[in-house]
């Protein structure tokens, strides 16, 4: 008799398949049950959904009352309101910053440009936090840029920087810059200059060239990069509670302040999930175009 | 034409210089002998000398770079395999599913991973006994989770566009297919798991939101560390640290950059 062996095609996609059921796939699943929950007093703060009556009969007691109060109460809509409108516009400014770079890296001599690309993602290596810290430094009311101001005469007192929108779009958008750069440069770079040429020979503008030609063929890129900027932007939370002001109360920020200020678990999980239900058509997209692109 | 390159080198200009200010102004404000960053009173090597002395950052930091090695070799072991999987397998049941899990963490806002695997591990706990404390443990599932996508997604683009002639004709002559896979395929994909071996690291070393969510007392990762001491204000010896990563970082590129010179340098004859 022989036995059949498990072959190692099934050994090497039973690991990370697993491993992803596990902690990953299955978490969600638990968020959605605790998101049905009442808070309750006690280590875990909230209630079982499933409950054995005295009867001894297993009842399921569902609570909608989270997902009610997001809808209705006015500061947990605005937020969401709010986070998708900074990820937004915060995507945009990356699109408009690292566009030109991408392109000028793309068209730069060949021996230059891994120098240039590394150039692009070495702060990215660095500490995130301690490059937001950075951004305090500068926006400060004794920071740098209020100092030179003041010492150019430009102003007389100092103006405020820090904790402002300008802080909050600056700090994301410096943050998140290499990951809008990386896909454009991908795609531009993969692209034949000499269908520039030929429009040039056909009589086009330099710029109406840009627009029919380049523009349309690096649109895989664009929003590759938009995307990898715009979600997890949606709901980040170091960035608006470090540079942002008072009145930046993105979702993140209010799903921190749930879980770890209040402590209300349950209200925390129904916020992280209707996030993920907010994202989960752009997350869909942007593994379609993933897959596209690795065929 | 030289109109066009001028233009080049602007968006250059300006998009390093955005990209460098803040990094400069760390480096310098290190060496500042004063503690306000409004005035500059001398150039000092004082801050270093306490952030050598700052136990509690020390400390974290070296809890930080434990848990980031572990994590990062857990995550290049599930992130190749998974890689592999993708790029090798073609089309198998449930395909979607596993494409999708794989790609997800890449883009999962921070909030939501730390608090459904927090979650999770409260759910097993009670459950099953296990994890019986949160910390060191719990730190590192998590971050094996989310880090291995960006090894999966590194190999996958590696594996992608190689060539496999050399593969079938191991296969051809008859070896096994482990065997190949560790005399050829392995072999050849070895720059692609280094590089993702040290973005996981790094995701690692870098992480606030998923470690606070996941940690419990006793076990404060460097993020942490500084986070709450970035809320009480700046402090000369976070630019000290801020300094030394930067020259730890910025070396280990060059050095990259070097060996990656040498390796294509090598295959293109």
């Amino acid at each position: 008799m022989r036995l059949r062996l498990p072959s190692g095609r099934t050994l090497v996609l039973a690991l990370p398949f697993l491993w992803l059921s596990l902690f990953f796939l299955a978490p969600f699943l638990i968020v959605a049950k605790i998101a049905l929950s009442e808070a309750a007093l006690g280590i875990p703060p909230y209630a079982p959904v499933l409950r054995w009556t005295d009867e001894g009969v297993l009842t399921v007691v569902l609570n909608l009352g989270n997902l009610a109060t997001l809808f209705s109460d006015p500061f947990y809509f605005d937020a969401y309101l709010r986070s998708l409108r900074v990820a937004a516009i915060s995507g945009l400014l990356c699109l408009v910053i690292g566009y030109p770079m991408a392109y000028a890296i793309a068209r730069a001599p060949e021996h230059r440009r891994n120098l240039l690309l590394m150039l692009v993602v070495l702060p990215f290596w660095t500490s995130f936090l301690l490059r937001v810290m950075a951004w305090i430094g500068l926006l400060a009311d004794n920071g740098v840029i209020n100092n030179l101001l003041l010492a150019a005469g430009v102003i007389s007192q100092p103006i405020q920087l820090l904790y402002t929108d300008f802080a909050l779009y600056a700090g994301i958008v410096y943050c998140y810059l290499p990951f809008m750069v990386l896909p454009l440069y991908a795609t531009l770079s993969k692209f034949d200059p000499v269908l520039i040429e030929a429009a040039a020979d056909l009589g086009a503008r330099p710029w109406r060239a840009f627009l029919t030609i380049t523009l349309p063929l690096s649109l895989p890129g664009i929003i590759a990069g938009f995307m990898l900027v715009f979600i997890p932007a949606v709901g980040e939370f170091v960035i608006p509670e470090l540079l942002g002001g008072p009145g930046a109360q993105l979702i993140g920020r209010v799903l921190w302040m749930e879980f770890f200020t209040n402590r209300d678990w349950p209200m925390a999980a129904a916020l992280a999930m209707v996030l993920l239900l907010l994202l989960v058509i752009p997350i869909a997209w942007f593994q379609h175009m993933q897959g596209r692109a690795s065929r | 034409m030289s109109r066009g390159m001028g233009r080049l080198a602007l968006f250059l200009g300006v998009g390093y210089t955005f990209l460098y200010i803040p990094i400069a102004l760390l480096v310098v404000l290190s060496f500042n002998d004063s503690r306000l960053i409004t005035t500059w009173s001398g150039f000092s090597f004082r801050w270093y000398v306490a952030l050598w002395n700052n136990e509690r950052l020390i400390e974290a930091a070296l809890l930080s770079l434990r848990i980031a090695a572990v994590a990062a070799t857990g995550a290049t072991v599930i992130g190749m395999a998974a890689g592999f999987a993708l790029a090798r397998f073609g089309a198998f049941r449930g395909r979607g599913l596993f494409g999708a899990m794989v790609a997800a963490p890449l883009v999962m806002p921070e909030v939501i991973t730390g608090l459904s695997l927090l979650l999770l591990f409260v759910a097993l706990a009670e459950s099953i006994g296990w994890p019986s404390e949160r910390g060191v443990t719990t730190v590192t599932i998590a971050h094996i989770t989310f880090a291995a996508a960006y090894v999966a997604v590194v190999v996958q683009s590696r594996l992608a566009d190689f060539d496999r002639s050399l593969e079938e004709a191991a296969l051809d002559l008859g070896a096994r297919p482990w065997k190949v896979f560790l005399l050829i395929t392995l072999p050849l994909i070895a720059p692609a798991l280094a590089s993702g071996w040290l973005l996981a690291f790094t995701l690692s070393l870098d992480d606030l939101v998923i470690a606070s969510f996941t940690s419990g007392p006793g076990a404060s990762t460097l993020p942490m560390v500084i986070f709450s001491a970035l809320r009480l204000g700046l402090t000369p010896e976070l630019f000290a640290l801020a300094t030394v990563i930067i020259v730890v970082v910025s070396v280990g590129l060059l050095i990259a950059l070097k060996l990656g010179r040498v390796a294509s340098a090598r295959v293109e004859g």
